[in-house]
């Protein structure tokens, strides 16, 4: 099966089959990963450069070691001390950085839909490392990995994430990717962070932590931002953590062994308590390593299909 | 100098009939048979066109002074007249702000010297449109604005908008409203539904619109002011307009050709071009809008015509200037999403561009008649075309509506017995 995507925007319409692609290449880049030479020549004369107007620790880091890792030339470009603080538009920018022959560029931006524009300005392969309040298909993409790796498959999987899913670009990627995957997904979190009419994109809403946790095979949190709080979102961390938090109690709800996720950076004691944060169900740390791994994948599978 | 248009369909106010309009002088001189001899007429053939007065437009944004860059009064009006419209209306957030009778009469020299079309001026109701102190409006009136409005952005103050329509009142002026409760739209970029759910876009609830058509009207209704609601957009808000016009206060609303045919769909890709303020909304709105135009809640169609330049508009989607070159493409949406699938008739349809807008801001035209002023507007009803924004006369080429297809346009324009625009000339 031929990997058929110029671009990774989001998981919104992406296939099943390219999904599979990409978490099978995947398997391969862990095991080179694991051993005791990592090193591939698979982007060697491929230049990769990472955009970010926001800020990262993980997303950006896992994407540079992919690239040098796999042979490939990175560079990063961070909208602070760049012409961005200059007042460049996103599209010259975006100009700018593809006429230095670059063949990956990977976009972080404040503004939903900027890697969509940017694409449409480029020869380059654009990829989505987080866009607005939309999409972060490669935390997605990881975070299947992971559930595959650990569960054997995605099909028929339920799957709960819970938190500020109105705001959470890793939500959405994960809705789409997962439910496209055929696991089911429910949403739990306050009403006023769940966004209006999500249902009817195929999934589970809720605003019952515990009913979302009920017999599910993965417990996902997701970050709540602490300045949400002032912005009347919630009242109070304290009773955030009371209600909606992922607590030892709530997990019991969950299948056994149920897996528990978090993108990062977490709020500890926020929307996930240390002890189910660090408990032997928790795959958080795997997450990262196995991000790097989908983040080789992606761009080896996008710079093959540029020739 | 003499024309005759001569074998057309005449939409007159008792129906639609056929026959030849003699223009003379600026008027229109008689109202004739078909295939009337006149001598030394020049004739225009209108054989199996509709011959309509010409359309009239009470909400545009011809940018000039200030913002010259995006559209002039010379564009603006070319364009204005290429979609068959005659009059139009501009608001007042030019720069320096339409606020008092020193740019009122700018705007009308500029308009006279430059321009094709009649144009109107809307005075803003408050200084610098900041929502604070009141304009003159009894000296803006008396240099020729046919309404006040700060268009572009509502009136915070609840107690100010009682001020202004109160005063407004004084003068008989209607004061256009901008619904958009600030608070309330929460900075949001599209509607807020489903499909600002999926594209992960915040959302604006139709609440901020509905919330200050019903402080609006009931202040309307309170101090007996003359209130036009702006660009109604949502079902909810056509239901607060019908039960305050049913209490009667003296409530007009218009929407625009976008608001009847495009929904929040189209936002998916991030085209900069749908993006509209108020937003664009639902197929159940547009639904409910086409009820209201239909049971007279809303009295008229209005294009909102708001030209950007490329660059204001070739942005990350939330960046992006809010509005939609409208004026070339609005006869053919309204047909296209009204007369087409039968909603209305053709002639229902005109009277909702014509008489209707002239009679609520007490403008020139809007009717054939014999004596009357000879704004002609030809239309094709027929004639099936592809919108390509690049061919528009206007500076702003910001549409949803490039490469759709059309039903009815626009074949000649007269406006005082002048040629203002002949189709494929």
């Amino acid at each position: 099966m031929a990997f058929s995507q110029k671009h990774l925007l989001g998981l919104r319409g992406v296939s099943a089959d390219d999904i599979n692609e990409i978490l099978n290449t995947a398997d391969l880049m862990k095991v080179i990963l694991a051993s005791n030479n990592k090193k591939t020549p698979h982007l060697q004369g491929k230049t990769i450069l990472t955009v970010f107007y926001e800020n990262s620790t993980r997303t950006r880091l896992s994407f540079e070691l992919a690239s040098k890792y796999m042979g490939g030339v990175a560079a990063n470009m961070s909208a602070s001390g760049s012409s961005v603080a200059k007042g460049e538009s996103l599209i010259d920018t975006a100009r700018t950085l593809d006429r230095m022959a670059s063949d990956v560029l990977i976009l972080r931006h404040p503004m939903t839909g900027a890697p969509h524009l940017m694409s449409q300005h480029v020869k380059a392969s654009v990829i989505n490392a987080g866009d607005g309040t939309n999409e972060h298909p490669t935390q997605a993409l990881l975070d299947m990995f992971t559930m595959k790796e650990k569960l054997g498959g995605l099909s028929g999987l339920k799957v709960a994430i819970v938190g500020d899913v109105m705001h959470s670009r890793v939500a959405r990627s994960n809705l789409w990717g997962l439910t496209t995957m055929g696991a089911s997904v429910t949403f739990a979190g306050p009403p006023t962070l769940l966004p209006p009419e999500l249902a009817a994109a195929g999934c589970v809403v809720t605003e019952s932590v515990d009913d979302a946790l009920r017999d599910a095979d993965v417990v996902m949190g997701l970050r709540i931002q602490l300045e949400r709080q002032q912005k009347g979102l919630f009242p109070s961390v304290r009773e955030y953590h009371k209600l909606f938090g992922l607590t030892p109690e709530r997990l019991k709800l969950a299948k056994k062994g149920a897996l528990v996720m978090h993108p990062g950076p977490m709020n500890r004691g926020v929307e996930i308590s240390s002890f189910v944060a660090d408990s032997p169900e928790s795959v958080i740390d795997e997450q990262v390593t196995n991000g790097v791994a989908v983040r080789m994948a992606l761009l080896f599978l996008l710079t093959r299909n540029n020739g | 100098m003499k024309i005759l248009i001569q074998n057309g369909s005449l939409v007159l106010p008792d129906g639609v009939k056929k026959g030849d309009v003699l223009i003379e002088g600026g008027k229109i001189a008689a109202l004739l048979d078909s295939g009337s001899k006149v001598g030394d007429a020049e004739i225009v053939d209108a054989k199996g066109l509709l011959v309509s007065p010409g359309l009239i437009d009470l909400h545009s944004h011809l940018r000039e002074p200030g913002f010259e860059y995006k559209e002039t009064i010379a564009t603006g009006t070319r364009a204005a007249a290429k979609g068959g419209f005659t009059s139009v209306c501009c608001m007042a957030n030019t720069k320096p702000v339409n606020d008092n009778a020193a740019v009122t009469e700018l705007i009308k020299l500029k308009a006279k010297r430059e321009g094709v079309v009649r144009v109107y001026p809307i005075g803003a109701a408050t200084k610098g449109l900041k929502g604070e102190e009141l304009t003159e409006m009894g000296e803006l009136q008396e240099s020729g604005v046919v309404a006040v409005s700060d268009d572009g952005r509502s009136i915070v103050d609840a107690n100010r908008m009682r001020l202004v329509l109160t005063y407004a009142a004084h003068f008989n002026l209607p004061v256009v409203t901008h619904p958009e409760d600030l608070n309330l739209t929460n900075n949001g970029a599209m509607n807020e539904g489903y499909w600002s759910t999926v594209l992960g876009l915040s959302g604006i609830t139709r609440a901020a619109e509905e919330t200050i058509i019903a402080r609006d009207c009931h202040l309307a209704a309170l101090t007996g002011a003359r209130l036009h609601v702006a660009h109604v957009s949502t079902a909810g808000g056509a239901d607060i307009v019908r039960l305050y016009k049913a209490k009667g206060a003296k409530i007009t609303a218009e929407t625009t050709p976008h608001y009847l045919y495009a929904t929040d769909d189209w936002v998916d890709g991030y085209d900069p071009s749908t993006r509209v303020n108020p937003p664009l909304r639902t197929k159940d709105d547009v639904t409910a809008l086409i009820a209201a135009l239909k049971d007279g809640t809303i009295d008229c169609i209005a294009t909102d015509h708001a030209p950007h330049h490329f660059d204001d508009k070739n942005l990350e989607y939330a960046l992006a200037s809010t509005g939609i070159s409208g004026f070339e493409t609005a006869l053919g949406v309204c047909w296209t999403a009204l007369v087409a699938p039968g909603h209305m008739t053709g002639e229902q349809l005109l009277s909702k561009m014509t008489s209707a807008p002239a009679e609520l801001f007490s403008l020139p035209g809007g009717v054939i008649a014999e004596g009357g002023v000879a704004d002609i507007t030809i239309i094709d009803p027929s004639e099936e075309w592809v919108v390509d924004s690049s061919l528009f006369l206007s500076k702003g080429k910001n549409t949803p509506f490039n490469g759709k297809k059309l039903t009815g346009n626009v074949v000649r324009t007269f406006v005082g017995g002048e040629r203002v625009y002949e189709r494929g000339v």
